[in-house]
């Protein structure tokens, strides 16, 4: 089950080597995004565009706010 | 929608996911690094003068006057607490009433402020409408980052 999380925690797995994803469409990715993170769109997460993840490593995902 | 896109990551094989649900707006408005167009144009943030006058509420008018007299500036004094988070505003007229009001007593409760993320262009155009010769920026838990001056802020940069 995915765990909710805030900013300090979000901080807190980057420093630990988490991966990062966007999933806004790619025009909000390109505006502004967080450091170092990935874009995948919510309708593009499939199988092929999550290989490019390493599943051994934490990954969180976030867009614009919690609405 | 990061939460659906955690669980389909889940689906997907993978197994620590986590879903930063407050996302891009609470990051942006905490004042942190961003990446981006957006990023690269002239924020609140780095226009926010941090050195703008404070002043706590057990602090007396007078003295407070003096300071900001020695400071240089005129516009407002932003009234904070110890973790320097924004609880009121004296204003010109507030600065110079009478000595034997407090702070607390002459202080306007509430000031609105902006985020740093904001775009300083559109910070500046509605100052302007609305005449007012100062923005006080805060993180979204309401610490000071400073003020915009326009006249200061419409130097930097474009």
């Amino acid at each position: 089950m995915p765990c909710a999380i805030d900013r300090e925690a979000v901080q807190r797995l980057l420093d630990s080597g988490a991966q990062l994803v966007e999933v806004l469409p790619a025009e909000n990715y390109e505006d502004e995004h967080l450091p170092g993170a990935l874009n995948i769109p919510l309708k593009q997460l499939n199988r092929e565009t999550a290989d490019q993840l390493d599943r051994g490593r934490p990954v969180s995902v976030y867009c614009w706010d919690d609405q | 929608m990061s939460a659906r896109a955690a669980w389909r990551l889940e689906t997907l094989g993978f197994t620590d996911v986590y879903d930063y649900v407050h996302g891009m707006a609470d990051w942006g408005a905490a004042g942190l690094p961003r990446e981006g167009l957006a990023a690269s144009r002239p924020s609140a943030g780095d226009a926010a003068e941090p050195d703008a006058p404070t002043c706590t509420l057990a602090d007396d008018l007078r003295s407070v006057r003096e300071r900001v007299r020695r400071s240089g500036w005129s516009l407002c004094v932003v009234v904070v607490n110890e973790q320097r988070i924004v609880l009121g505003r004296l204003g010109r007229q507030a600065l110079a009433a009478d000595d034997r009001r407090t702070v607390e007593q002459a202080m306007s409760e509430g000031p609105s402020t902006v985020r740093p993320n904001v775009d300083l262009a559109e910070l500046l155009e509605r100052l302007e409408q609305k005449k007012l010769a100062a923005a006080i920026v805060t993180t979204s838990d309401g610490k000071l980052v400073g003020v915009v001056r326009p006249d200061r802020a419409a130097q930097l940069p474009a």
